[in-house]
């Protein structure tokens, strides 16, 4: 017993090293990972809980897009009221700055109702993008990509989930600090703009599954393997923006993908590989025995078929001009179906990247030509965002074109 | 002097109000700046006109007690320290403090919607959320302190007020901050 117990913390510390803590933190870790082998089971009560760990929100990015991302999401789309000008707009992002960075500590908001609910932060994260009508209140030059995607012929939208004002994308890994920080900004936002559109999403939950593990859409299959890894080059190059205000900014895609769970039903396991070129039990390319194992296009079965075919979602993503790389964080979500049906899930796709039109478009473009994945995947949410840089302490995002 | 800063947003700024007097003889010596008076997460409820409020914690670093007996903003024509107690119907009421807010040494005093809290009785300049707005708070030693206070829509903080001490009167009911 003692020794599974020193073997969570051994987990745990893990975790925290790779994490959110660092500095003293981390050495605190330590301090209490070694405390628990020492001491075995008493010694566990002491072990830090997620909900007290914290992801700093100052900086020079914006948090919750090079975060390893946290278990649950509210992305809230809002639309600003007519009357709000660039300076209404100041006064609105100073007030839910200072929200974000209180809530994202583990304190209460200024005037928070339920101050109760604001100690556990369970990594929160509060991240703003700015849509183009919003831009266009400021005065500021809006980046060209900063507009309603193209119209890809798969499409379905519906108006209720696409486009908006204003972004807040609030994750954690506890849906009750989610909740709370949503009416907390939503509160503070009411004078200024009204909601659009909610979309929620999860993946696993906290200490299911190892830190950094891909994680699956509801079609089971290991979705996002390509993602370029936080922290390097390829990381920066591909996510954050260059020019303008919206230096050490992003581009933001948001779009619903239904998974239409019934037909997908009908494929079987081969069918399903082929449909997507990788392995559903190991997310490997059906050219590789690993996850992470480069795909071999040119690869050929005994009778000169491609062993990844042409019409798979791996070959059609996967772009050959290295600049149209994206990063992706989604969510699933699984809502009350409609009558009769047995499910309403999909995707909330969400992706970072510096600029949508040179990164994003060609490769939807290319999805929208061919991907066998189309059949049992339909977009019908789709909005477009920048998200300004981060702030440091006393300042507030989206200084850079508010004051 | 010392600038206590407590949070990023939150703060509030016990200000320079004091300079040594340069024009000697006559004119009455400036209020002196506590120098034991510190305020944290000081709000004001956003009201366009009327009635509104502050809140936050008040504190005492000093080793006597301090006694808040007044306080001004500019975006009120006047204010008054409240405190929120039941009234002989069992309502909560509020009604101006006799004696103003005494801070202990050492010790703080919470403002808080539903409690005591510094009641702007006639906004003139609106307060509009997202913007600040100074407090100016006067101790009975006749130091002062300058808070500035970060606005913020609220729904709740509508107490009736009860205008004159005694008073079961219509003048009460006033809704406040809208």
């Amino acid at each position: 017993m003692a020794a599974l117990d020193a073997q969570r913390g051994a987990t745990r510390r893990t975790f925290l090293l790779g994490g959110a803590v660092a500095g003293v933190g981390a050495v605190a870790a330590i301090g209490i990972d070694a405390a628990v082998a020492a001491r075995g089971q008493d010694a566990a009560a002491s072990t830090p809980l997620n909900g007290e760990a914290t992801v700093p929100f100052h900086g020079a990015h914006q948090a919750g897009i090079d975060t390893d991302a946290q278990a649950h999401v509210s992305l809230i789309a809002l639309d600003l009221h007519d009357h709000v000008d660039r300076d209404g707009l100041r006064r609105l992002m100073r007030t839910l700055t200072d929200d974000a960075a209180r809530l994202t500590r583990g304190e209460a908001a200024l005037a928070d109702t339920e101050p109760e609910l604001a100690v556990a932060p369970a990594r929160l994260t509060v991240t703003f993008a700015f849509g183009p009508g919003l831009v266009a209140r400021t005065g500021a030059v809006a980046p060209s990509w900063l507009r309603p995607l193209p119209a890809f012929s798969i499409d379905r939208l519906r108006p209720e989930y696409g486009d908006g004002d204003l972004l807040l994308q609030i994750a954690a890994d506890d849906p009750v600090t989610v909740a709370h920080a949503a009416r907390m900004l939503l509160k503070d936002a009411r004078a200024f703009a009204a909601p659009r559109w909610v979309q929620q999403g999860f993946r696993r939950a906290h200490g299911t599954e190892r830190p950094g593990t891909t994680m699956r859409n509801l079609f089971g299959q290991v979705d996002g393997t390509a993602n370029p890894v936080p922290g390097t080059a390829a990381f920066d190059e591909v996510v954050w923006a260059g020019e303008g205000w919206l230096v050490g900014g992003t581009g933001v895609v948001v779009r619903r993908i239904a998974m239409d769970l019934d037909t997908w039903d009908h494929l079987d396991r081969p069918g399903r590989d082929q449909a997507v070129g990788r392995s559903q039990s190991t997310g490997a390319p059906l050219t590789g025995t690993d996850e992470f194992d480069e795909p071999d296009f040119a690869a050929t079965d005994a009778i000169g078929f491609p062993v990844i075919p042409d019409f798979s979602h791996v070959r059609r993503s996967r772009p050959d001009d290295p600049a149209q790389r994206i990063f992706r964080r989604g969510y699933n979500y699984d809502q009350t179906p409609a009558a009769g049906q047995l499910s309403d899930a999909g995707l909330l796709f969400v992706s970072f990247q510096a600029d949508v039109d040179r990164q994003f478009v060609p490769i939807q473009r290319r999805l929208d030509e061919l991907d066998l994945l189309n059949t049992w995947t339909t977009p019908i949410g789709s909005a477009v965002f920048a998200a300004p840089p981060g702030c440091a302490e006393g300042g507030f995002i989206g200084e850079g074109i508010l004051s | 002097m010392t600038l206590r800063t407590l949070r990023f947003g939150a703060l509030a700024l016990v200000a320079v109000l004091a300079l040594p007097g340069c024009a000697g003889g006559t004119a009455p010596a400036p209020a002196a700046e506590s120098t034991s008076f510190v305020s944290s997460d000081v709000w004001v409820k956003a009201a366009d006109g009327g009635m509104s409020a502050g809140f936050g914690e008040l504190s005492n670093t000093g080793d006597t007690d301090l006694t808040v007996v007044s306080a001004t903003s500019p975006a009120t024509s006047s204010m008054q320290l409240h405190e929120t107690v039941p009234n002989e119907a069992g309502q909560m009421v509020m009604r101006e403090v006799e004696g103003g807010f005494v801070i202990p040494a050492h010790g703080s005093v919470e403002l808080a919607p539903g409690g005591n809290h510094l009641m702007f009785m006639d906004v003139t300049s609106p307060l509009r959320a997202g913007d600040e707005t100074t407090i100016t708070l006067t101790f009975s030693d006749s130091s002062t302190a300058e808070i500035a206070a970060p606005i913020k829509e609220f729904a709740g903080a509508n107490e009736n007020y009860d205008g004159g001490a005694g008073e079961s009167g219509s003048a009460g009911d006033t809704d406040m901050g809208h």
